[in-house]
């Protein structure tokens, strides 16, 4: 095929979704609704008891109820293997965890009746003494061997204390953040279906490769036995980053009942099921002299986990990065509790890692008497502060000073609750942010067909980010074709090794082969290479390229401000105005970047003022767990959103010279806010989240 | 959810015959609430007995009254002229309820009777003295920061959710009921019996009566009306705290007042010491605080609901200043 034409670049203009139009209109099919044929459904029997035994099951009274075919559990279920995630091995013997876990699952041929049988099966418990109970001072607190991801759990620079105590200021508090859940649109669905030898497994997930990997560890399977699809997912937020007990569960039950089943969740089944934000409790300590340069800066952070897994928040990692000072120490500590596992939630660590640091900044600010912006800049760092690693590349400064810019930052009095308009409290808070621009091994695979078009296959995750338009537009530039002629295939595990959607590191790491293997096809098409009827293919897989990569630290920054304004009666916070300028790398598209912002920035400002999943101790449970009680963001809750970016070049990242963006925009804008809440009304909030009943007691 | 059978009211006796004395049978309105507690297995009809179809869905006027038919649809409720123009307390209430969507198919009378949002009430696998009586009230001791600080005894600390009903309260509003007995009518603060010890029994009225309307008298010409909701979600979330007002002032005196509280409260709560406290003395911020004072001095707060007394107490004072402007 000769080429007669030379493409316009599709990189950095605005593409509409690939697939918007089949959203809209319901064509696209998320998990819980491909239609197959004999397809029955299995529901959860949830363990009622925090912690202890399972004695007995009443199957035979279950098996009677209307459409019931089986019931599966403990005494009937495959055996697995331990793939390093104990919240998967399902009904591997008698014991209950926590609130939520569970003990049964009946399969039926209707949702309803599968639901009204697991509901009245009845379950005989020997419960255990339990603690669910997450405090700052819990006696069973122990550092980890690493926190989430791996990371370390301490970092030392320096002698802290000693600086500390020579320092002219010092500001010392403790932050808390309460637990959140993620809560996606589309609750976690898996349906499993044989064929032929083949596993199917249709699921709501952001990592159709790693779920494969698990579920074949788990079961024992051959390898290439399991395909994972998942074409469509509808929000994540990390929720679905690893397997969940949904796809689990509908591997069983089809085994069991020999059709393909599926086990769709409700909501409150999600809360005990498929992750949370910890809890965290954070004690920073800055010493700074006059000028409110720092001089030492301590960030200790607790957090809780389950008697299933270590999972620790890598809260206090925020603080490794974000400013300079010589003496720095960071550490974790855990407590291993009667409760539901946390995982990751968007920006796990640097969320609420972020609320605490960049508090305690605009703490240091009002000692030092300085601007908070200014004292961010002052405190600029020009080598990663824990390591002293080089950055690939900074650009905090420009953003803080951008957004101070756009955001009319300059004309501010500092003084607190100095601004009363009516029945409101004003003010203004600013933070900053970052936020890790990783990439991880992927393969992917570009075909070119006789008849013009292209197929690029990557085992990539759309859930709602707009990855599958980003890297059509990838694709096209790297083919030197239009994007009309190009169709990206993902959230399929037989395309072979993907990234993780998490971590923002879904762009940076799909783009890596997507982008290798155009440019390869391109060129192998322009060297007069044979197109076949079948198509021509190029592969590329990104592992050893990654492992080649020089030794940076990798980050992008961004920079929030926000307006507030508290009801002087009631304590109601309104916020009327964000702005978020950011250094992320290239902006491949405008419109799905500022979409991914504005959603990070919205769940910033829900996080800040709403989300809170209220745990009962006694229970072992968020009593909360639907979502009326759990308050997200609404449209109405949500004001004028900037978003802006700073020029971010970086030859140090990627082929496309893209750091990821999915998380960054709501890393700093709780702290942004409590720091406006504080601007406005004189009281400090160091707790989220900053609703009426913070607002009211805290002296308004 | 349990299988159950459905059937559609022809009229209103048929809809009561089928209902009452029949405790496995509910009524279905809107189904907003009615269905999800059916979801959540605390309700669990054999029968339901959809009385949309019923002729009582619309707003008319009677002599100097505005009837209201149990059926009129929140949205359409909220919309209608008549109620714009001479309740517009009633319309801003309704219009800060819920959602859109919920609007749309809730009904008035469904609305009146929906039940309690505490979070054990709506969870089969925990005790409440409300759902199964006598397991006792985990949430006098658990969570509880949006539940009663008044009227609520030691059996249940539950609130009433609705703003329509609030709206109601402050406008002295009669309700239509009928019953096997036939129809009667009595006043909306009558519909809701005291929490004591049987937070289980909700209504006076007996167990499948129909209500079928609710009736306003007229406002004095010179009222100024309002309704003001707090909440912690901008929109879509249920009351902290919510007041409806009406106030009549004469010459800087306080001629009619009438205080009806939301989310304090097992009902909507009207503030009768707060309005003797008021009427005919000077309507300034330091009276309207006085008498929210007064009335607040029953509030019984527990441990992580104290907050609602003070923001009760700056609510009604920023209300009553803001309508005596
Ligand atoms: C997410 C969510 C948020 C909400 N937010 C708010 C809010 O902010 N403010 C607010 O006020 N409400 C709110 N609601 C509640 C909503 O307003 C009520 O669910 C609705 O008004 C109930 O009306 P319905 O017609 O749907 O009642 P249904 O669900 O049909 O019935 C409710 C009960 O009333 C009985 N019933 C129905 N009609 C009659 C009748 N004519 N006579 C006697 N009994 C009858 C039924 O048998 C049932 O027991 C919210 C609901 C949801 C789900
Ligand atoms: S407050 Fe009432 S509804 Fe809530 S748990 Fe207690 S008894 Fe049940």
């Amino acid at each position: 095929m000769t080429r007669t034409w030379q493409a316009a670049p599709s990189v950095g203009h605005p593409l509409t979704r690939v697939e918007g139009l089949d959203k809209v209109t319901g064509r696209a099919r998320y998990a819980a609704d491909i239609p197959l044929p004999g397809l029955v459904y299995g529901w959860v029997v949830p363990a009622t008891i925090p912690r202890g035994r399972v004695l007995g099951l009443d199957v035979a009274a279950t098996l009677a109820m209307p459409g019931v075919l089986a019931v599966l559990h403990q005494h009937n279920a495959p055996r697995l293997t331990d793939a390093g995630d104990a919240t998967l091995l399902l009904f591997q013997d008698d014991r209950v965890a926590h609130r939520g876990d569970p003990v049964a699952l009946v399969i039926a041929d209707t949702p309803e009746r599968a639901r009204e049988a697991a509901e009245r099966t009845a379950v005989d418990y020997l419960p255990e003494p339990h603690d669910a109970a997450f405090r700052a001072d819990h006696p069973r607190l122990y550092e980890p061997d690493h926190v989430n991801p791996r990371l370390p759990t301490v970092t030392d620079k320096g002698d802290v204390e000693a600086a500390l105590a020579g320092a002219a200021v010092v500001v010392d508090h403790e932050y808390r953040t309460p637990p959140q859940h993620n809560n996606p649109m589309e609750p976690h669905s898996g349906t499993a279906v044989w064929a032929d030898g083949r596993l199917t497994v249709y699921d709501s997930t952001q990592h159709a490769y790693g779920m494969a990997r698990t579920l074949t560890k788990l079961f024992g399977f051959d390898p290439g036995v399991v395909r994972v699809v998942s074409e469509h997912v509808g929000g994540g937020f990390g929720a679905k980053g690893l397997t969940r007990p949904d796809a689990v569960l509908a591997v069983m039950a089809a085994t069991l009942v020999g059709r393909p089943v599926r086990v769709t969740m409700t909501r409150p089944q999600l809360f005990p099921l498929t992750g949370y934000r910890t809890p965290t409790a954070q004690r920073i300590r800055l010493g700074a002299d006059r000028d409110g340069r720092l001089v030492a800066v301590e960030h200790r952070a607790s957090s809780q986990t389950s008697r299933l897994l270590e999972f620790t928040e890598q809260s206090a990692s925020y603080s490794r990065v974000m400013y300079a000072a010589d003496n720095l120490r960071t550490s974790h500590r855990v407590v291993a509790l009667d409760v539901p596992t946390p995982r990751w939630m968007r920006a796990p660590g640097e969320a609420p890692g972020s609320f605490a640091l960049e508090s305690a900044m605009d703490e240091l600010a009002e000692a030092c008497g300085v601007d908070p912006v200014e004292l961010r800049l002052r405190n600029d760092a020009t080598t990663e502060p824990a390591t002293g690693e080089p950055f690939s590349s900074r650009r905090l400064a420009e953003c803080l000073r951008e957004g101070a810019r756009r955001f009319g930052w300059a004309d501010r009095d500092p003084r607190p609750a100095a601004r009363r308009d009516g029945r409101w409290w004003r003010g203004t808070g600013m933070a900053g942010a970052h936020y890790p621009a990783r990439a991880g091994p992927t393969v992917a695979h570009a075909t070119a067909f006789p008849d013009g078009g292209y197929v690029v296959r990557v085992g990539a995750a759309d859930i709602g980010t707009g990855a599958r338009t980003v890297l059509t537009q990838l694709a096209a530039d790297a083919l030197e074709v239009p994007v009309g002629v190009v169709r990206l295939e993902i959230g399929d595990s037989d395309f072979g090794r993907a990234q993780v959607a998490g971590g923002s590191m879904g762009t940076a790491s799909w783009s890596w082969p997507v982008v290798t293997a155009c440019r390869d096809l391109a060129h192998r098409l322009a060297s007069g290479e044979r197109l076949p009827p079948e198509g021509l293919t190029s592969t590329y897989d990104s592992t050893e390229a990654l492992r080649a990569l020089g030794a940076f630290a990798r980050y992008a920054f961004g920079a929030h401000f926000a307006e507030v304004a508290v009801d002087a009666a009631t304590g109601e916070v309104r916020v009327p105005r964000l702005t978020g300028v950011y250094a992320v790398g290239r902006v491949v598209n405008p419109l799905t970047a500022r979409s991914q912002l504005i959603g990070g920035m919205t769940m910033g400002l829900s996080c800040a003022l709403l989300e809170e999943s209220i745990m009962d101790a006694r229970f072992g449970d968020f009593v909360n767990h639907n979502l009326a009680d759990y308050h997200v963001a609404t449209n109405a809750d949500v004001g004028e959103l900037d978003v802006a970016f700073v020029d971010d070049p970086d030859d140090e990242l990627n082929p496309s010279g893209v750091k990821g963006l999915g998380e960054i925009g709501i890393v700093g804008v709780p702290a942004a806010i409590a720091n406006a809440v504080w601007h406005a009304t004189g009281v400090r909030q160091r707790e989220l989240p900053i609703g009426p009943a913070r607002t009211i007691t805290s002296g308004q | 959810m349990r299988e159950f059978a459905y059937a559609r009211a022809r009229d209103v006796d048929a809809a009561v015959s089928l209902v009452a004395d029949n405790p496995g049978a509910r009524y279905l309105g809107g189904g907003t609430n009615l269905v999800d507690l059916m979801k959540l297995g605390i309700e669990r009809p054999e029968l339901l007995v959809d009385v949309t179809g019923l002729p009582l869905d619309e707003v008319t006027e009677d002599g100097d009254l505005l009837r209201i038919g149990a059926l009129v649809r929140n949205s359409d409720l909220a919309a209608h002229p008549l109620v714009r123009d001479r309740y517009p307390v009633l319309s801003q209430a309704v219009l800060n309820g819920a959602s859109g969507q919920l609007r749309n198919v809730a009904t008035t009378g469904g609305n009146l009777v929906q039940r309690t949002r505490c979070g054990y009430f709506t969870d089969p696998t925990k005790p409440c003295n409300k759902r199964m009586p006598g397991s006792g009230c985990p949430a006098i001791e658990g969570e509880h920061h949006n539940l009663a600080i008044l009227g609520a005894s030691d059996h249940c600390v539950a609130t009433h959710p609705s703003d329509l009903a609030v709206a109601l309260a402050a406008l002295d509003a009669r309700i239509d009921v009928q019953d096997l007995a036939g129809p009667h009518e009595l006043p909306l603060e009558d519909l809701y019996r005291p929490v004591g010890d049987r937070p289980d029994l909700e209504l006076t009225i007996r167990d499948g009566a129909l209500i079928t309307g609710v009736a306003l008298p007229p406002l004095p010409p010179d009222a100024r009306t309002t309704y003001r909701k707090v909440r912690e979600r901008a929109s879509y979330a249920f009351a902290i705290a919510a007041v409806a007002a009406v106030l009549v002032v004469r010459d800087g005196l306080v001629s009619d007042v009438r205080i009806a509280l939301g989310a304090v409260a097992s009902h909507p709560w009207r503030a009768r010491i707060a309005e003797r406290e008021l009427r005919g003395g000077p309507a300034t911020a330091a009276a309207f605080e006085a008498a929210a004072i007064a009335e607040l001095d029953a509030a019984r707060p527990l441990r992580d609901n104290a907050y609602k007394v003070p923001l009760v107490r700056d609510l009604v004072v920023a209300v009553l200043t803001e309508l005596a402007r």
